[in-house]
């Protein structure tokens, strides 16, 4: 989809990115530490593991040759035996060994041995169970605190950030990077610990065997640099294109459904299916390299494993014949080599993953590192009832502090009684709303309510004697009780029954199957546009608020549940300090003040007699509305 | 299984390159299979003894093993990924022509956000299955059936070693995917309540502050978290289990070699190095077998999308756009006799006994409540949807009968919805009018009051953003009328067009469109004041005629048509008015 983050972006900062990833463990850090060692201890049964099989193996082996020999000869009489006969190989080999000639294989031993290996193996994974369980419990919860963190950060940021970032982009952060983030570290976070600890260990252990065919091996390190330089970067440049492409190709499909009437009506299906073959053609080309490149990253890989065989056995049989070195050695590095290379080949392949998950983190953290409305504590506070008086003294406002919307502002609305504002988009209307519900903080002057600055009052302490009817008519994913409810948790159903009783919302709810108990789909697709106008005019009345704040655009209802509308809010209204920001003329003549809002200044102010008489904008409007027989709306910029 | 059907369907093309996968993987897997016999033969033959020789002799085969089987890996996955991006591509094309041939109705039924998902999310979905199919698919059968082949070369006896094994794991790998698989779904689910939670909190965001609603909102989020915590702790636990397991399996199989093997080396019927290869190829088959099953965990998934394809891809089209007629009888006519529709599966038609004429270059305004019927007959007008019974007929011709070509050019159509494509402002309006020159797009937009237009500093190149976002509502419609008005059809067609333009252009655009447009016009309106300068106004109730005259005579006997009026000058009280519906 178009609004996913490109997967193989590159952290900016990758290190401090990483790091501070890793800080969001600390709270897990025993369980993590403990992991750490049992993963450590897993690797190390994991490594003995072989020289316990070679073991069996040198058994069945010896066991095989005693039984070639006479039963009562020597071992040195074998050996003896085989130097006559001109097998000197033979018998340096046999007088390595611990034989019994004719005794044939040791089962007892054997079975011993074997039993010995199966305990290491287990003790090897079961731990390793342990320590992923472990893994698995610490990642999760890491991811839980950083889902609440960032879900905090939602209710903490000031609204100004969310007006000001794209919102696809931040439901992005919080849905899409944090899921890669999940997957990437809950699949990798073992396999790296593991990775690095068998690296180091093998490696260790070859040292050990034989420092010479270490270099030989070591040349594993180099020829994998040398294939992700040349198959693994431009893989992932073909990748990029390849999601570019594909973003281009969803917006081609995106748009031609959503326009599909008009395609089919203009007669432009052929070349809309043109424009798209040849976009799809491109996503072919571009994800058939990446997948080819990709795809090659494992043979090539497996090459080199081979490669680097060929020559440790070149070196080993060169000490070998030097007498540098024994059989067994030889044979026990070899295992030990594959699985070096193995682990670096899984890091390789897990660096971009790190890479994408690092710039996940990076846009995550971003997010919560922007500054968060000041916490605040109440120099003042509201009476329990009070009387609903609103008014904005000298208030300069500005979105951004170069370009001053509101510059002296004065109004004043007394209890109960209902003020108008009209004006063209971008007037300021809904600035105003902002500012008294403190969604923004104003520059300079004061706003008063019952005579107290609201700056000094908690933001709950003010908004919660304040109520909301927006024309976005937000509802929840739960059942229409509990969006009703949802401003008075705790509300009875009497009381949910009486305020839908109120706002004709009660009629349609018992028409639908499981009435209250129904729930409202994502998209409210069982609700038309106006009922759910309707349910949020409920919800507003349940809470009984001081001061209320609508806006009436009902352009998308037909024009009887507009009435329905009308009525409810003016049912709303009765007794409440109201600020309608208003749409149709006709609504708001009957208000106490009408503010007229030109650039963010009331250009006008008065009764809706007043203003006629006055024959100014007001007038201009209404003189406009009367002769459409229309309304009035936003006339667009 | 549908999966099959769609596989088939889409891989037969690229048969030939699924011949070289197999070909290829073939060679690539018997060079994989050779190569431990050769490791082998240099440490017992070279190695052990110390023969430097024989090292560089069979060093030298093996490396050019290894490089013959890099290259036919390499050709493998060369045919693979062509052969599965290719299969993707010819998906992608056949849903999304299938889904632009169809009509209105069947893109409602599937939804428009349905057809979406099918051809983005779904279409991945299979294409990474058909990815894993062409080159893992072929190689985990060759991988396995090699291994066997040569553990049975190399002992007959021990083969049994292999069943067991095998069954085992495949047991162990069967518990494990058949737990994960539901287990997965369930955690899908949960990021998606999740995420839907987190979309909510996000665009109700002046909500839950107005009605200081953090807190519950949190507590809400925190359930869906510990929800997708739960589900993800649930697969983790799986996956901690799956590895250790398998690689368990693996190694006590090795133990198991070496004692069984133990016996026939003592019996002298089996040599030690035969051993040791038996162990290398029993690895193999087990490789096999989890390759087998990881296939297994994608393929619910992979399953689930490609039903969801073939729905669309074999849903059948109803309308039959192999109607020639170029030849108008009567230019500009627009006739309904006697129309009924109904959507599919429903109770009662839509619209019905629709019998209405409207003569060349008059205008018509269509009035009613909302689902009266309206839009249909503008979709029936411009055949986005066919009439069940009846016929409508512009210029004297059945619609069914017109050459698609001949119907785009005779009607202008503006949607209800101002939608804009991306693209310059002359793209746009070239959308309907392919040909149209500078002078008709100027003079349309002149007519359709976008003059804004001519503000912009970059006028007709100006682009506009997907859907026309960058835009305003106003401004949005005022291009959509300018696009249907550039190729001068001789019907116009407005689909509650209006609603967004303030009442001053509203009136400004009628004016216009009366002075310098020749064509017939069909205005279906919401408010009165659009529709009552038509020259005749038809008043839909329940999808039904119930009045058709001038807005004088309408007002004075027709009760729906007054009541619409009173109800929009606002003197009436809410409580006096019954629902429409």
């Amino acid at each position: 989809m178009a609004t996913e983050p490109e997967p193989n972006a590159r952290a900016k900062e990758f290190l401090p990115t990483m790091k501070r990833l890793l800080g969001r463990f600390r709270p897990v850090r025993l369980v993590m530490s403990a992991a750490v060692v049992l993963v450590a201890l897993s690797v190390g049964f994991t490594l003995i593991g072989p020289l316990i099989l070679g073991h069996a193996t040198n058994l069945v082996f010896e066991g095989w040759v005693s039984s070639r020999m006479s039963a009562g000869q020597t071992q040195e009489q074998v050996v003896a035996e085989l130097r006559a006969a001109g097998d000197d190989t033979m018998a340096d080999m046999v007088a390595a060994m611990v034989i019994v000639p004719g005794a044939g294989i040791d089962f007892a031993a054997l079975g011993a041995v074997l039993l010995l290996a199966i305990g290491v193996y287990i003790l090897a994974s079961g731990v390793e169970w342990i320590a992923n369980r472990m893994l698995n419990f610490g990642v999760q919860r890491v991811m839980y605190r950083l889902r609440e963190d960032v879900e905090r950060k939602i209710h903490a940021l000031p609204l100004a950030h969310f007006d000001r970032m794209r919102r696809g982009d931040v439901l992005s952060r919080l849905t899409n990077d944090l899921d890669n983030l999940n997957q990437v570290l809950s699949e990798s976070m073992g396999q790296i610990i593991r990775s690095v600890l068998t690296v180091v260990g093998v490696l260790a252990v070859m040292f050990a065997l034989s420092w010479q065919l270490t270099l030989v091996t070591l040349l594993t390190v180099p020829l994998t640099a040398v294939v992700i330089g040349l198959i693994g970067v431009r893989s992932q440049r073909e990748f990029t294109t390849q999601w570019k492409s594909t973003g281009v190709l969803n917006t081609r499909v995106e748009e031609s459904i959503s326009g599909h009437n008009l395609i089919t009506v203009y007669g432009r299906g052929d070349s809309t299916k043109d424009a798209f073959d040849a976009e799809n053609d491109e996503v072919f080309r571009s994800s058939f390299r990446a997948q080819l490149l990709a795809g090659l990253m494992m043979p090539a890989m497996q090459f080199i494993g081979n490669l680097v065989y060929v020559g440790i056995a070149l070196v080993g049989a060169l000490q070998v014949a030097n007498g540098q070195l024994r059989l067994g050695t030889v044979q026990a590095f070899i295992q030990y080599s594959r699985q070096f290379s193995q682990p670096l080949a899984q890091l390789g392949g897990m660096a971009a993953q790190l890479q994408s998950a690092a710039a996940c983190a990076e846009r995550v953290f971003e997010l919560l590192g922007y500054p968060e409305e000041p916490v605040e504590h109440a120099r003042a506070t509201l009476p329990d009832e009070p009387r609903g008086e609103i008014e904005f003294r000298h208030v300069a406002f500005g979105y951004s502090p170069d370009t001053p919307l509101i510059t002296d502002l004065n109004l004043r609305a007394e209890p109960g009684t209902t003020t108008a504002i009209v004006g063209h988009t971008g007037a300021g209307k809904t600035t105003l709303v902002n500012l008294l519900m403190r969604f923004y903080e104003i520059d300079s002057g004061q706003i008063l309510f019952d005579g107290v600055d609201t700056s000094l009052l908690t933001r709950e302490d003010l908004r919660s004697h304040m109520g909301m009817v927006l024309q976005d008519t937000w509802l929840f994913g739960g059942t229409i009780e509990e969006n009703i409810a949802y401003g008075k948790p705790g509300a009875t159903r009497d009381e949910v029954i009486a305020a839908a009783e109120t706002c004709y919302v009660d009629h349609f709810v018992r028409t639908l199957p499981q009435g209250y108990d129904t729930l409202i789909a994502n998209d409210g697709g069982n609700l038309s546009q106006g009922e759910r106008q309707l349910i949020t005019i409920a919800r507003a009345f349940l809470t009984r608020p001081t001061v209320l704040i609508l806006d009436e655009a009902t352009s998308s209802v037909d024009t009887r549940t507009e009435l329905l509308l009308q009525s409810a809010m003016q049912r709303l209204r009765s007794g409440r300090t109201s600020f309608v920001i208003a749409h149709r003329l006709s609504t708001i003549r009957d208000a106490d003040t009408i503010l007229v809002m030109d650039h963010g200044d009331i250009v006008e102010q008065g009764a809706h007699e007043e203003l006629l008489a006055h024959g100014g904008v007001y007038a201009e409007l209404h003189a406009a509305q009367l002769a459409a027989g229309g309304s009035l709306d936003d006339v667009e910029a | 299984m549908r999966l099959l059907t769609l596989l088939r369907r889409y891989l037969f093309d690229y048969r030939g390159m699924l011949v070289g996968v197999v070909v290829f993987q073939a060679l690539q897997t018997f060079g994989m299979l050779f190569l431990p016999t050769l490791n082998a033969r240099m440490i017992d033959e070279g190695v052990a003894v110390g023969d430097v020789d024989t090292v560089w002799r069979v060093g030298g085969w093996m490396t050019l093993v290894a490089v013959g089987q890099l290259l036919c890996n390499a050709l493998a996955i060369y045919f693979g990924s062509r052969c599965a991006m290719s299969a993707g591509r010819d998906l992608r094309r056949d849903i999304f022509h299938h889904v632009i041939d169809m009509g209105q109705q069947e893109v409602s039924a599937f939804t428009a956000a349905g057809l979406i998902t099918r051809n983005t999310n779904d279409i991945r979905q299979v294409q990474q299955f058909i990815v894993l199919s062409a080159t893992m698919l072929v190689m985990a059968p060759l991988m396995s059936l090699g291994g066997i082949v040569m553990a049975l070369y190399e002992s007959v006896e021990l083969s049994w070693i292999v069943v067991v094994t095998v069954v085992v794991l495949a047991i162990a790998m069967g518990v494990i995917v058949a737990r994960m698989v539901p287990s997965f779904t369930v955690m899908q689910e949960r990021i998606d309540a999740l995420n839907s939670v987190t979309r909510q909190q996000l665009t109700g965001i002046r909500v839950i502050r107005a009605f200081v609603r953090e807190h519950a909102e949190s507590q809400r989020f925190a359930t869906a978290n510990e929800g997708v915590t739960e589900a993800n702790l649930r697969v983790g636990r799986l996956f901690a289990l799956m590895f250790p397991l398998v690689m368990f399996i693996i190694q006590a199989a090795s133990a198991a070699v070496i004692w069984f093997a133990a016996f026939e080396v003592e019996a002298g019927t089996l040599g030690v190095g035969t051993m040791m290869a038996f162990i290398q190829y029993l690895l193999q088959i087990l490789m096999g077998v989890m390759i087998a099953s990881f296939m297994a965990m994608m393929l619910p998934r992979a399953a689930v999308s490609a039903r969801r394809i073939l729905e669309v891809v074999d849903h059948p089209i109803a309308i039959d756009a192999s109607g020639s007629t170029s030849a108008l009888p009567t230019p500009g006519t627009v006739e309904f006799s006697d129309v009924e529709y109904r959507y599919p599966g429903a109770e009662a038609p839509v619209v019905s006994g629709l019998d209405f004429t409207v003569p060349a270059g008059t205008s018509l305004a269509i009035v009613g409540a909302t689902g009266s019927g309206k839009s249909t007959i503008a979709s029936l007008l411009v055949r986005l949807v066919e009439a069940d019974t009846g016929a409508v007929c512009i210029g004297g011709v059945d619609v069914r009968d017109l050459a698609p070509e001949t119907l785009t050019r005779t009607v202008g159509f503006v949607p209800q919805q101002a939608f804009l494509f991306s693209g310059s402002i002359a793209d746009n309006l070239r959308f309907a009018a392919p040909g149209a020159s500078e002078a008709d797009m100027r003079w349309a937009l002149q007519v359709a009051q976008a003059d804004f237009v001519d503000d912009l500093a970059d006028g007709l190149d100006h682009q506009i953003n997907q859907g026309g976002t960058n835009l305003s509502g106003g401004q949005r419609q005022r291009m959509a009328i300018a696009r249907a008005l550039v190729g001068r059809p001789e019907v116009l067609v407005f689909d509650d067009s209006f609603s967004a333009l303030d009442t001053a252009t509203d009136k400004a655009l009628r004016a216009a469109l009366a002075e310098q447009v020749d064509a017939t016009l069909v205005i279906i309106a919401q408010r009165i004041a659009t529709a009552q300068d038509a020259d005749r106004i038809l008043v839909i109730d329940h999808g039904r005629i119930v009045g058709l005259g001038s807005h004088e005579e309408l007002a004075g006997t027709n009760e729906v048509y007054r009541e619409i009026i009173e109800s929009q000058s606002g003197a009436h009280h809410a409580g006096e008015v019954t629902r429409g519906d």
